[in-house]
């Protein structure tokens, strides 16, 4: 269980969370929506600490994360999340199987003569085969996010923060996607937070949704409750419309 | 005007205080983690191939142009071209063979490893990193901070030979200095203390490219255009700290008799 408290987190003036509160459930997959630049990518890496927070607590098993000052303990917290990089980030001086055995050796004690097993059933689990040997600069959009989640599973996170995984697909693409990580909350009981503004995918994988806007969470819900609510700053988002109270700041910034 | 001026210090602070942050993030893990070997190597192969071609040729030339110089200067005072080697020589190992290697290196090496590590900064790499069991300072600097330290002192090492060489070929061919009294010349002035003098600045020079690359690297945003700033940045940062450094050296050096 993961609790956000009043979380806040400035960039020099400029508040990108004012005050976010959300509970996520172990094994469950809660989706985080906002628009582009609502802070969603800077909501989760204030989870793994990537980003300091500027206030506020984020409790994992009821230890605040945003407390601990040890790096060694810090890494002990990060080898409980896998986390899903928007475009892979996949590192591109190595080949693919390269990068998904990358976290094997600091995180686990699988034998190194075992990191071809464990590569091969990895991206089999992801739907790839034979593609140890590419470069990441060889694949395709959709190959990059597989393999870098397979990366991701190589070091059996409890749980899985996905950036924007669906972002830049084609509908299939994005589809197969929505599916694996549905999949991987089945077979491996794992705790997803998945953000994304993709409406379909949200709608389809989501056991609760939350909805990010100017710095706060403006609703909590299952897709049900997202289908139906009144709500218009939800209603116009869900919808996809560029009428509504929301308004893109065209000029500033 | 001051404005600008204060606005420029204070980010000059600010990036001195990030550097040390991380020297201490380096003493920190240095102890802590295993050690890289695999990174070390391959970038110590990389920095000494990068950088011995152009080194060879620069000393080569600054070898035979003092050799000139000198032979000039001195046969117009004295009517004939002594102590040709020892000037040579003296000017190498001291000064311009650190020197010349530190600015051939902080271009071609110091150069790759900001752009390296600035890629990974802006394509979040550097965040993947952390997420799978290491950090950037066990996985990138500190193999890169000691393949700098092994490879400087060689490389040095490699510029004062091919420099004296030159020096040689110019004495030796336009000059009229017989092989043997331009090596004698070396031999006789040259003490282990010269070595050593050249020998530290070259180490000061390692740490210091190492660290100036590595933190520009890391802290790049911005895209790949920040990329390219960052790179043009270590290389300005590195090239004008040589040259300051090595005064302060060569002053604190000799007070200490070395
Ligand atoms: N390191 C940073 N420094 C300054 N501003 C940042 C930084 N990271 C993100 N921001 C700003 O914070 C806002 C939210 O960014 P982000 O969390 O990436 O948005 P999202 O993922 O929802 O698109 C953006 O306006 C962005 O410009
Ligand atoms: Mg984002």
């Amino acid at each position: 269980m993961i609790e956000i408290i009043d979380l806040k987190k400035n960039f020099g003036p400029k508040q990108v969370l004012k005050d976010v509160n959300l509970n996520i459930e172990d094994g469950k997959i809660t989706c985080i929506l906002g628009g582009s630049g609502s802070g969603k990518s800077t909501l989760i890496k204030c989870l793994v600490r990537l980003i300091e927070a500027s206030g506020g607590k984020i409790l994992v098993d009821g230890k605040d994360v945003t407390k601990i000052n040890s790096e060694v303990k810090l890494a002990a917290i990060r080898r409980h999340f896998g986390y899903l990089f928007q475009d892979g980030a996949l590192f591109d001086s190595m080949t693919v199987g390269e990068n998904v055995a990358f976290g094997l050796k600091y995180l686990t004690d699988v034998p190194p003569a075992d990191y071809p097993k464990v590569v091969k059933e990895k991206l089999a689990l992801v739907g790839l085969k034979d593609v140890e040997h590419l470069n990441p600069s060889e694949l395709s959009g959709g190959m990059r996010k597989r393999v870098s989640l397979a990366r991701v599973l190589a070091v059996n996170p409890k749980c899985i923060l996905y950036d924007e995984p669906t972002t830049g697909l084609d509908p299939i693409m994005s589809d197969i996607i929505s599916e694996l990580i549905l999949d991987l909350k089945h077979k491996l009981g794992v705790t997803s937070v998945v953000i994304t503004h993709d409406m379909n995918s949200a709608f389809k994988i989501a056991d609760k949704i939350a909805f990010l806007h100017e710095g706060r969470i403006l609703m909590e819900g299952t897709p049900e409750e997202f289908r139906r609510t009144d709500n218009p700053y939800v209603k116009q988002f869900v919808s996809g419309s560029s009428h509504g109270p929301i308004q893109m700041k065209i000029m500033k910034d | 005007m001051f404005k600008l001026i204060g606005k420029k210090i204070d980010s000059l602070l600010m990036q001195t205080g990030g550097a040390a942050e991380m020297i201490r993030s380096v003493l920190f893990w240095l102890g802590r983690s295993r050690f890289e070997w695999k990174q070390t190597v391959e970038q110590s192969v990389s920095i000494g191939v990068n950088s011995c071609g152009v080194t060879a040729l620069t000393s080569l030339f600054t070898g035979m142009v003092l050799a000139l110089q000198a032979g000039n200067t001195i046969g117009n005072i004295f009517g004939e071209p002594i102590f040709v080697g020892t000037i040579v020589s003296f000017s190498l190992i001291r000064e311009l063979g650190p020197v010349l290697t530190g600015v051939v290196v902080s271009g071609r090496a110091g150069a790759a490893v900001t752009a390296h590590i600035g890629t990974m900064a802006v394509t979040e790499q550097l965040d993947a990193l952390y997420t799978l069991g290491t950090n950037p300072t066990r996985y990138l600097v500190i193999p890169r901070l000691f393949a700098f330290l092994i490879t400087m002192p060689v490389l040095t090492v490699f510029s004062n030979v091919f420099g004296v060489i030159g020096g040689y070929l110019v004495a030796a061919y336009a000059l009229g200095v017989p092989g043997e009294v331009y090596f004698n010349d070396i031999t006789t002035f040259m003490g282990v203390k010269d070595f050593m003098h050249g020998f530290i600045k070259s180490f000061i020079f390692a740490f210091m490219i190492a660290t100036v690359c590595c933190y520009k690297g890391i802290s790049t945003r911005g895209g790949a255009e920040g990329v390219g700033k960052a790179t043009t940045g270590a290389v300005v940062t590195t090239i004008v700290l040589i040259l300051v450094l090595d005064y302060f050296l060569t002053a604190i050096l000799t007070a200490f008799g070395i």
